[in-house]
């Protein structure tokens, strides 16, 4: 029988905490501000979109303690349990003297008003603490989550590349206490379930899988959050009720990525920076994809599973693994079920999922030596932006030159993501010629309707929609890239 | 203890005096989060929280309003109407009583606020907000001008009409002619600290009110009116703002008089601070344009006579509507002189947020149009567009009249032009870009170069005036104040190394203060890029007057002439004896000599009559220039900026570090306005890029792969401004027209630069696309 406590348990900047009192939908940067007057973290968007509210989260993992830049404001406060919570206050030294990263960003002139300049600070720090030389693309990475509408960021840039020659990591704050903290969090991993609140206040936090399982049958209708970049904004912007919510992101089995027989298997709760590594060492086109979703703060929340689970149609990973021919595994109970991911799919926001059922793992084919694949992105602005349009594309050419099979999956050209079977089908068997590429654009017709909103207009998503075959046609035929890029190819 | 025993007083030269490159005062407040924003200040014991109720129609009257559930909300206190303001229902800052603090009888955009609840907490107060019932009379509306016949619209406010000339005889009698029209986006502000006010009532009829704002006294002002009390009555104060950009300059007025009416009413300090989406929702934006225009040239390109059209989607109230579309047309010639000009403006009436102040304040949308004019030419003769633009300079001597009959006399374009094509090297990448062009068929590079000249002053003539209050210690240390306010942009370092550098002490003595209407009455908002112009003269000259003082005292207790007294860093030389600066002010406080005084500025020369169309409206212009070159993809219209050289001037700078800070962080701004930042209304009349998950504002990875920026060393203000410097706030903005320049040029390519592409803003990857199309349609490409 699984032990259950009414408390979470964390660490806050230097000090343990433990809470009894904390609501299912209590975002941390709430708890920070109004309960505790840490008012340095601040709003901006209470959508994870301008990084105002950064703060660094360190989890145990397999490789040790490890510290991420997090969104606040849509981060929920229970699914801190069992971490170290370091806000912008933590860092200056008992002597007053400011942290390297501060003190390179004063003296590059890198703030102007000042309310993202915290934001700015945790990012960079935990860029320091995971790469002390970076490069500018490595800083503008890990900056895509934070909005300046001063600067223009060059100074920012400026401070982050100097920040090593203010400092050390391994003599820093947290270097600091890394025992101590590291000590605290594995006493924190008790085995026991969290469960707090009554009705519409309630949150649960699994002890394991097995018991996560065991709640859910419990409490079918249960709001099952993970990384909380979507979930948290139905709190934060629609004031929905999510009660009772179970958090998942804890749970080391779901964060599992291992591959078997050419087949990646990636955990439900696997984020996309964790993810990253996995995917693009074996299918480099992901790497470019998972740089785009999001900021930082979001890659480190937001996870696969989740980005599947909640069925959006412009979801940037669906697409990709459907063109892969993914499949999905739901669990309930003690038993399971593996689908086609794009069987998933049934409607907008209708997705099939059971009560009770959760996502339990994606299976990813990794395509075969000599097949040609590629994932096109289209958004307004390149980075941190929602997908426009978005097209995924699996090639197999036949000993002939022809089309052998060949799989394009869209996000954003539909009301769930969706295969082009129709032009799919005027590709299959012909050669893999411009002719044959130009005679399947009209097969877009059949295939999609899409809509006019803020993101694109209906006439912009079917031509760039068409365009992104001719691309793809022109880089398998040419063998190089034939798009702009801020990055010369790594 | 008198802290300047500590100052150096054998240094040569103080610390953080004028035109050195002083850090923002709280550069180290900012990266420790110890900076207090409003929502940051300890909250008064019993604070209640407020919550705008929005429209839901774009225009309707109302038929029934049911607030029963909000009322009966957890934790609600209170909820206002209109009907409840005890003053005034009435904020419009022109005195036009076009805009209500809440709405009554009649709604006029989605997203107006209707009613405000009040509640013990924040949460509270939102939740409660949704549980309203309004039923609507709904009315036809409009939101877009692009819409509506823009010559015969209805009006927010007075057009005008600016003419040097006869423009359709000469535009007649020209051997070419293109006419055309040009459309433009508007701009949110994305200040990232949203508008916020604070509360506090006092006794009497007083309330202090802190407020995210650029403009106190016009917040203290619309309070009062609101209140329907005087003006004493009501101190607003401010510290600093997290970013204003011109979204501060009227927009907080609702928010600090809501607050006000609430906490008089309640006798409990009440906070509103709106989430990201109902500030975006709510509040104004830059005003958005179409532009008619015809030209008339010769087939060198000189342009002999010209007619704009400017069409500005105002809202549905007036607000600065009228001297924004004025800007508009006080930059319609940019660098450029016209032989012949009209340009008239239409404030149109839409059923939209009204639209606001930003950075440029129309004059953005001004040079837009003309330099879409530059490019017409271009095209049409087959010429490097920078020719046409060069041939068409004011001239220094002649060929120098505006459109508004100022004289230019301060004109150094053709310097900075020709030093910026030479270190950008315009002409040689000009022709690398055509042979990459000629070989590459999917991706396609342009390159532009545009010139800036921006005037300086706020066309309403009283506004350039301002005040300042210094005082000096007995201790030597100096307490500053003046009118203006610090949204990011350094203008509370600047004067405080004005003050510094006028009593020749260290700038760490100077302590700079919140701006108070309690301190310095009657201010201009902190807007027209004339923040340091102003108010570092009133701060001048208040610290002058004590200096003069100190002078009288020290010459008669030492009897030595004024001559022999001289202000050394951190000393006095008086005669042969040099006496600390800290020390001379304790002996002038033993002999009672006044050590406080207020300084006043009022900007000379400056005269506008709007009825004519005639003035010299500007003290003087700020000059810069901008080349951009890009790469787009003719499949997706995607683009990256490969490069940008900036050369522009701040005269004799204050403060070389800030300047650049307000250039680049101009420049980037100015090109999200032309680039990724796109507002959508939808068939409802509702915004759809309300959040920064919509409206997307450049990010680090769209600077400029290569991003050079220089301060021209060489220029110093025409005119006697303060130590010689101009001001940077706006100018550097409108550097980014290069960007969309260098788009269009790239589009060009894909039909050999045989059409002009008449690529509108803002210039998303849909918008490159759709030019891209359409120039291969035009030249079967």
């Amino acid at each position: 029988m699984t032990e259950i406590r009414s408390q979470i348990r964390f660490m806050l900047n230097g000090v343990e905490t433990a809470l009894s009192d904390v609501r299912a939908d209590e975002t941390l940067l709430d708890y920070l501000r109004l309960r505790r007057s840490l008012r340095g973290t601040k709003e901006g968007c209470a959508e994870g979109d301008c990084g105002a509210c950064t703060v660094l989260v360190g989890r145990l993992t397999p490789d040790g303690l490890i510290y991420e830049s997090v969104n606040a404001c849509i981060r929920f406060l229970g699914s801190v349990h069992g971490c170290h919570v370091v806000t912008v206050e933590h860092l200056k030294g008992q002597d007053g003297a400011l942290h390297p990263v501060q003190q390179a960003m004063v003296d590059f002139h890198g703030s102007q008003c000042g309310f993202c300049t915290p934001g700015f600070v945790m990012s960079l720090y935990a860029l320091w603490m995971r790469r002390a030389d970076p490069t500018e693309a490595d800083i503008e990475k890990a900056l895509q989550g934070n909005l300046c509408r001063c600067t223009g960021y060059q100074p920012i840039v400026k401070a982050a590349l100097a920040i090593s020659s203010y400092g050390r990591v391994d003599s820093d704050v947290l270097a600091g206490e890394r025992a101590r903290v590291e000590a605290a969090l594995n006493a924190f991993k008790d085995g026991a379930r969290v469960e707090i609140g009554q009705d519409g206040q309630r949150l649960v936090i699994p002890a394991s899988v097995e018991d996560l399982a065991a709640v859910l049958e419990a409490e079918p209708t249960a709001t099952i959050v993970a990384g909380a970049t979507d979930v948290g904004l139905w709190v934060t912007k629609f004031m929905r009720e999510i009660a009772p919510a179970v958090f998942i992101a804890h749970l080391d089995e779901l964060h599992a990525t291992s591959e078997t027989d050419g087949v990646i298997s990636i955990g439900a709760c696997v984020s996309y920076t964790e993810a990253f590594s996995a995917l693009s060492r074996r299918i480099p086109a992901f790497g470019p994809l998972i740089d785009r979703i999001g900021g930082e703060q979001v890659r480190n929340m937001g996870t696969i599973g989740g980005n599947i689970a909640n069925g959006s149609p412009i979801g940037d990973t669906p697409p990709p693994l459907i063109a892969l021919g993914a499949t999905l595994t739901l669990r309930k109970g003690e038993s399971r079920r593996t689908i086609a991911l794009e069987d998933f799919f049934i409607d907008y926001g209708k997705q099939d999922r059971r009560p009770g059922e959760f996502v339990e793992r994606i299976d990813v084919p990794v395509p075969d030596e000599g097949t040609h694949y590629a994932v096109y992105k289209l958004t307004k602005r390149r980075d941190e932006d929602i997908t426009a349009a978005l097209g995924a594309f699996h090639l197999t050419l036949a000993a002939d030159g022809t089309v052998a099979a060949v799989r394009i999956a869209y996000g954003g050209m539909a009301a769930t993501p969706k295969r082009a079977a129709a032009v799919e089908a005027a590709l299959t068997g012909k050669p893999w010629s411009s002719e044959t590429v130009e005679a399947a654009l009209d097969a877009y017709g059949k295939d999609f309707a899409p809509i006019s909103d803020m993101r694109a207009s209906a006439d912009y998503r079917m031509l760039a929609a068409r365009n992104l075959l001719r691309r793809f046609h022109l880089e398998t035929t040419s063998g190089v890239s034939v798009q702009v890029s801020r990055y010369e190819a790594a | 203890m008198n802290k300047h025993a500590t100052a150096d007083l054998k240094a040569t030269r103080i610390l953080g005096g004028v035109a050195t490159d002083q850090r923002h005062d709280s550069a180290h407040k900012h990266v420790t989060g110890t900076a207090v924003y409003i929502d940051d200040m300890p909250e008064p014991a019993g604070l209640l929280h407020a919550c705008l109720g929005l429209s839901t129609v774009a225009h309707g009257t109302i038929r029934s309003i049911d607030l029963s559930a909000v009322r009966a909300a957890p934790g609600v206190i209170d909820v206002l109407t209109g009907h409840d303001m005890p003053g005034s229902n009435d904020i419009s800052p022109t005195g036009r009583a076009d805009e209500p603090v809440l709405a009554t009888g009649i709604v006029q955009f989605f997203g107006q606020p209707v009613f405000a609840v009040i509640a013990e907490s924040r949460e509270q107060a939102r939740r409660a907000c949704r549980l309203a019932k309004i039923d609507y009379d709904e009315k036809p509306f409009v939101t877009d001008v692009w819409d509506m016949d823009r010559r015969a619209g209805k009006l927010v406010t007075d057009p005008l009409t600016l003419k040097r000339g006869d423009a359709a005889a000469a535009i007649e009698a020209a051997p070419r002619r293109i006419k055309g029209t040009m459309r433009l986006g508007g701009q949110d502000h994305f200040y990232l600290e949203g508008q916020i006010a604070l509360a506090v009532p006092g006794e009497d009829m007083d309330v202090t009110v802190f407020s995210s704002t650029q403009h106190p006294s016009e917040v203290q002002h619309m309070v009062a009116h609101v209140l329907g009390v005087p003006s004493h009555a009501v101190t607003v104060e401010i510290r600093r703002m997290g970013g204003g950009f011109g979204g501060k300059e009227t927009q907080g007025n609702q928010f600090a008089a809501l607050a006000a009416v609430a906490a008089k009413k309640l006798g409990r300090a009440v906070k509103i601070r709106p989430d990201r989406d109902d500030d975006m929702t709510a509040t104004g934006k830059r005003h958005d344009f179409v532009i008619d225009y015809e030209v008339g040239f010769d087939d060198e390109g000189t342009i002999l006579g010209v007619d704009y059209f400017y069409a500005a989607r105002c809202g549905f109230s007036s607000d600065l509507s009228g001297p924004v579309t004025d800007r508009a047309l006080f930059h319609c010639d940019n660098t450029y002189y016209y032989p012949a000009v009209r340009a008239q403006s239409a404030p149109l009436y839409t059923n939209t947020v009204s639209n606001t102040a930003f950075r440029g304040f129309g004059g953005p949308q001004g040079m837009i149009g003309c330099e879409r004019v530059v490019d017409e030419i271009a095209f049409a003769l087959g010429k490097d567009p920078l020719d046409i633009r060069r041939k068409n300079f004011y001239g220094t001597t002649d060929r120098n009249v505006t459109p508004y009959h100022q004289t230019v006399e301060d004109n150094i374009i053709h310097r900075l032009v020709d030093e910026l094509e030479e270190s950008a090297d315009y002409q040689g990448r000009r022709r690398a870009i055509a042979d990459f062009n000629a070989g590459s068929s999917v991706i396609k590079r342009g390159l532009a170069l545009t010139p800036l000249k921006f005037g300086i002053s706020f066309t309403a003539t009283h506004f350039n005036q301002a005040g300042a209050l210094v005082h000096v210690y007995a201790d030597g240390s100096v307490h500053l104040n003046h009118g203006g306010t610090e949204m990011g942009q350094g203008l509370y370092v600047k004067i405080a190394q004005i003050v510094a550098e006028e009593f020749q002490i260290d700038i760490d003595q100077v302590k700079i203060t919140a701006t108070t209407t309690g301190k310095v009455p009657n201010t201009s908002a902190t807007a027209a890029s004339s923040g340091s112009d102003l108010n570092g003269m009133a701060a001048q000259a208040a610290a002058r007057t004590i200096r003069d003082r100190l002078c009288d005292f020290a010459a008669e207790k030492y009897g030595v002439p004024h001559e022999q007294i001289e202000f050394l860093p951190n000393r006095v030389r008086v005669g042969n004896q040099e006496i600390a600066f800290g020390e001379l002010t304790q002996q002038a406080y033993m002999a009672r000599v006044q050590l406080s005084a207020t300084g006043f500025y009022k900007t000379p020369k400056v005269r506008w009559d709007r009825d004519k169309g005639e003035g010299h409206p500007f003290y003087y212009f700020a000059y810069g220039a901008a080349c951009a070159e890009v790469s787009i993809d003719t499949l997706t219209g995607e683009y990256v900026v490969e490069r940008t050289d900036i050369l522009h001037e701040t005269g004799r700078s204050l403060n070389r570090a800030i300047d650049i800070g307000q250039i680049e962080g101009g420049f980037i701004q100015g090109m999200g306005w032309l680039t990724t930042e796109e507002l959508v209304w939808d068939d409802k009349g509702r915004l759809r890029t309300h959040a920064p998950s919509t409206y997307k504002i450049p990010l680090a990875s769209d600077r400029p792969k290569i991003f050079n920026v220089t301060l021209a060393d060489w220029p110093e203000a025409h005119e006697p401004t303060v130590h010689r410097s101009k001001a940077v706030g706006e100018p550097p903005f409108m550097l980014a027209m290069c960007v969309l320049h260098a788009l269009s040029d790239a589009v060009a390519a894909v039909g050999d630069h045989t059409v002009c592409p008449r690529l509108d803003a803002p210039a998303t990857p849909e918008r490159v696309l759709m030019a891209v199309e359409r120039v291969r349609a035009q030249t079967g490409a």
